[in-house]
């Protein structure tokens, strides 16, 4: 049931929350801006390419930053969501729809269509889309723009421009402006400079953006990405093993010390386009307790997959060569299925307790792992693994994971089933770092003792979908895996009852029948059994 | 098996049967007239203001309540027959009972002002009020001005949602200076000034004397008391408090007084009926605390109680510290102890006030002049630790001790700039000075 009256389609009805006036020029200015990009997909040829280009990226930036100092300077510093399920594109209205369609669409084109934005195949020049950017990526790295650059440089722009109205929305919250100043600068630098400068400096190197960790980044230990690597020397050993190292030592301290947020919202390339471009649609991941079930299988499955096809994929091409360097297949089934038992043992001995009966499902999980493993190591030939070529399961994965899972839906479908979708069910890496952040982590949400009035902000703010305000009115501290940290729940909360911190291990699951404020005799009574 | 029956799904009613559910398996049924599920009343607001729709509201799924057997029946109770233990409703059919609690919460003042009753004019409390806002001021073309009657914290809610939609607001308050009553004065002022940085036009020592209607029987406009002066309107907000709601108990034998009168144990003076939240009257207050006691936390904590009083258990009503929050505009407000305004302040209270540059943060520290144990804190701006100040009042530590520690107690965002040094160096400069 919705509250909302005057649900109107017609566009001559005026809103309960309207636009100003400088609004609506600042989103001409940006329409106008995109709609040159859609001449350049009509194949408009442009007299002057980079003139062009900067006028169309510049025309979007410069509307949304009038619009967002319209928004939020006129007004005091404070939480900003007046309206945002009453406007059509925030919730799930006409415009959500129509947006929606055309990212997805754009999506699909993207990953199986390019030649759809204009990429040049067999030598012939780019057109369309593609061509248009061809003088920036000349400029950056001298060579002619591929779809990946086109993309990358909306990314990118996206994540400035909608960063920058990020900022201004929560001017009043430093945590959340240092936190987007952080994804705006690995985007810029580390996902779309640095690659394109490493092109420069040796054009063998395979794309590589250093933030961007296994199993995220799931290709980087294909054959033509490891080969790329180790055919160039020093500099290429050095990458692939600070690619080893990102995953073995770095993610499990930070994780340790800070909980997944210092990756997910802070880092992380989709996190950051979900944080800044994807802000208005965060309240529409759902919250109940189905969704928060599929979540759980859904991304474990993916986090298996990703698994499995990542040590058939290298395995497959350890066989090659198996004289002259150590790491044989034997030795690289052992490692693996060494070290998930050896993860699997340690979570078993520390933490069997907190588990309860997920521990069912997570040996389940673990031993079948394994048995897939086993029986790939003792049916698999050169060529074929499970009975079925190796390189169909690492192309189904990049389909269906990759491209269609983490780019169709998961961004195409923002204003449609939230900004995290991907994130929350399908991310691998996000499974591995919620598993320790549910486990291994200093960080929580502490609940402000006994001040939640449950109005139900923190839950109807939470990307993640996490019903946060079900543990504060219990007086509980939030510690879930799937948590990204992104600190909206705690900026919306209206009586200051979520902080979001590192703090010791001990106490930070606490469970309570009986909220502090109470008799102290009945908290007693009541809180230890 | 022993029928528990609750009027109201209001947080106490709910809060009780959760933990009824918890202890035993006695048959619970909550009865309300209002809405189908439970929702969070302090909530309303934000549905109005567009930040949730009304099912956020809502803090269990509706398969809660099944999964949970607890029977939710959708009726308004007309009369209580104590010695059959029987409800009967307005829509005609009845109820036994073996245990009967009433939490119905409270409703608006009126104070008899000629044209209280015209279309236009609402509180804000019930899920009613705010579809009829919805329906009277859906935005600023159908509602060209509201005025609001009744300076407290539903005025300032009602007032900023007013706002969101950017209907121009006239705000009149009896008091000289915002929730004085409550606040004190360097608060109060802060406030104040707060209210007129929104554009709120806020009127000070000003009292409604009648609401004119139009030929439809619409609200019109407002006429001031004290200055005869005529404001034109469309929509009229009575926000002068609330008293409990309890008119379907006249004619019982459950005795009353403003509201259910219970004893420590929430007992009313019929065996097998208790009544907690908003419209339970203590006979006697409870330390610094009201009789009536209309805040959300305490319905909740007599909920906690009773239900062991229920389940065998027999135990008192015995809260803790005094804590409260809210939330004026864009401005969190949390209090620890007890600090008073002018009103009611004893002799023995002294304040120390720090108030920041900005205007939008300040604390002001209440402690015995003589002893200078520390009795509660205001805290503006600035969000602080309850476990914290629990324990310090627990401890009775020294307002010096407060003070000195004040870090350990913020609950900020992490890279918030602190104040507690500003504070330690203004509390140092007031000893100086005194």
């Amino acid at each position: 049931m919705s509250n909302k009256l005057n649900h109107s389609m017609s566009l001559a009805k005026p809103d309960a929350v309207d636009i100003t006036n400088k609004q609506k020029i600042a989103l001409a200015v940006g329409v106008i801006g995109l709609f040159i990009l859609v001449l350049a997909l009509f194949n408009t040829n442009f007299p002057n390419k980079a003139v062009f280009l900067s006028l169309s990226l510049g025309l979007i930036t410069v509307g949304t930053i009038i619009y967002a100092r319209e928004a939020y300077l006129t007004k005091l510093e404070g939480i900003k969501n007046d309206g945002v399920w009453f406007k059509s594109i925030s919730s799930r209205g006409v415009w959500g729809w129509i947006v929606g369609v055309i990212l997805t669409t754009f999506y699909i084109v993207l990953y199986f269509f390019p030649k759809y934005l204009g990429l040049g195949s067999d030598g012939e020049a780019n057109a369309g889309l593609i061509g248009l950017f061809d003088p920036l990526s000349q400029l950056l790295s001298g060579r002619n723009a591929s779809q990946w650059f086109v993309y990358g440089t909306l990314y990118t722009v996206a994540i400035l421009a909608f960063g920058y109205k990020f900022i201004l929305k929560y001017r009043h919250n430093r945590y959340q402006q240092i936190r987007t100043v952080s994804v705006m600068f690995f985007q810029l630098g580390f996902a779309f400079l640095i690659p394109e400068f490493m092109y420069v400096m040796n054009n063998d190197l395979p794309y590589y953006d250093l933030k961007s960790i296994w199993p995220l980044n799931y290709y980087i230990f294909d054959e033509w990405s490891v080969n790329g690597f180790l055919s160039n020397g020093n500099i290429g050993l050095a990458l692939i093993l600070f690619g080893i190292i990102s995953i073995f030592v770095i993610t499990p301290i930070l994780t340790y010390k800070y909980g997944k947020r210092w990756y997910c919202s802070w880092v992380c390339g989709c996190g950051g386009l979900a944080e800044t471009a994807g802000d208005s649609f965060r309240q529409l991941s759902s919250k109940k307790m189905s969704a928060w079930k599929l979540e759980r299988w859904l991304i474990h499955t993916v986090l298996v997959f990703s698994v499995v096809m990542t040590t058939a994929m290298i395995y497959t091409y350890l066989g090659y060569d198996k004289n002259d360097f150590w790491l044989t297949r034997d030795v690289f089934i052992s490692l693996v299925i060494g070290f998930l038992t050896l993860v699997f043992a340690a979570v078993m001995f520390f933490r069997r307790q907190e588990l309860g009966k997920d521990a069912k499902f997570g040996a389940i999980g673990f031993f079948s792992v394994i048995a897939l493993l086993l029986i790939m190591h003792f049916t698999g030939t050169t060529e074929h693994i499970f009975y079925i070529k190796a390189g169909a399961l690492r192309s189904a994965y990049g389909i269906y994971i990759g491209s269609i899972f983490s780019g169709v839906i998961g961004t195409g479908f923002y204003p449609i089933l939230g900004n995290r979708s991907w994130c929350r069910f399908g991310c691998p890496m996000a499974a591995i770092l919620g598993f320790q952040q549910r486990l291994f982590s200093k960080f929580r949400i502490t609940t402000n003792g006994g001040q939640c009035i449950s109005c139900g902000n923190c839950s109807n703010s939470c990307e993640m979908g996490i019903d946060v305000r079900a543990y504060a009115q219990k007086g509980e501290n939030i510690v879930r895996s799937s948590c990204v940290g992104c600190g909206i729940c705690s900026a919306v909360c209206p009586r200051g009852v979520l902080k979001l911190e590192n703090d010791s291990m001990k106490g930070r699951i606490n469970p309570t029948e009986i909220l502090l404020g109470n008799d102290v005799d009945l908290m007693d009574l009541v809180n230890q059994k | 098996m022993e029928h528990i029956v609750i009027i109201g799904n209001g947080i106490s009613g709910v809060t009780l049967a959760r933990h009824i559910r918890k202890l035993s398996n006695k048959k619970i049924t909550i009865i309300s007239a209002e809405t189908d599920y439970f929702f969070s009343r302090t909530a309303l607001m934000y549905v109005y203001m567009g930040h949730m729709k009304f099912e956020h509201t809502q803090p269990y799924e509706n398969w809660f309540w099944k999964k949970n057997r607890i029977e939710l029946k959708k009726g308004y109770v007309k009369n209580v027959e104590t010695k059959s233990k029987t409800l009967h409703f307005a829509e005609g059919d009845t109820m036994q009972y073996d245990k009967l609690i009433i939490a119905t919460g409270s409703k608006p003042n009126k104070f008899g002002w000629p044209g209280q009753d015209l279309n236009g004019v609402m509180g804000m409390y019930h899920k009613q009020d705010l579809d009829n806002l919805e329906k009277h001021a859906p935005n600023k073309e159908v509602c060209k001005r509201a005025v609001i009657v009744g300076g407290g914290l539903i005025g300032i809610e009602l007032a900023e949602m007013l706002n969101s939609r950017s209907i121009p607001v006239t705000f009149l308050v009896r008091e000289d200076s915002f929730w004085n009553g409550v606040l004190p004065k360097g608060e109060s002022e802060m406030i104040n000034r707060h209210i007129k940085n929104h554009h709120i036009d806020l009127r000070l020592s000003t009292n409604l004397k009648e609401i004119k209607s139009d030929e439809n029987g619409n609200v019109k406009s407002v006429i001031i008391e004290e200055t005869g002066e005529e404001i034109p309107c469309n929509v009229v907000g009575l926000t002068a408090g609330v008293t409990p709601n309890i008119d379907f108990l006249k004619g019982s034998e459950i005795e009353l007084g403003r509201g259910v009168k219970v004893n420590r144990f929430l007992e009313t003076n019929i065996s097998d009926v208790y009544a907690i939240g908003d419209c339970a009257e203590q006979h006697e207050a409870i330390g610094n605390r009201r009789p009536i006691e209309a805040v959300w936390y305490t319905g909740r904590m007599m909920g906690e109680t009773l239900a062991q009083t229920i389940c065998g258990n027999k135990i008192e009503y015995k809260p803790g510290h005094w804590f409260n929050s809210a939330k004026f505009l864009d401005i969190e407000y949390q209090t620890y102890g007890w600090v008073f305004g002018v009103r009611g302040r004893p002799e023995h209270e002294k304040h120390f006030h720090w108030k920041h540059n900005d205007d939008t943060k300040c604390i002001t520290v209440a402690y015995h002049k003589n002893t200078k144990e520390f009795l509660g804190i205001n805290t503006f701006g600035i969000r602080m630790r309850h476990e914290t100040f629990d324990t310090w009042l627990t401890e009775k530590r020294n307002v010096d001790y407060v003070i000195n520690h004040l870090s350990e107690a913020n609950f900020d965002p992490e890279f918030y700039s602190k104040f507690e040094n500003e504070i330690l160096t203004a509390y140092n400069k007031q000893l100086q000075t005194a």
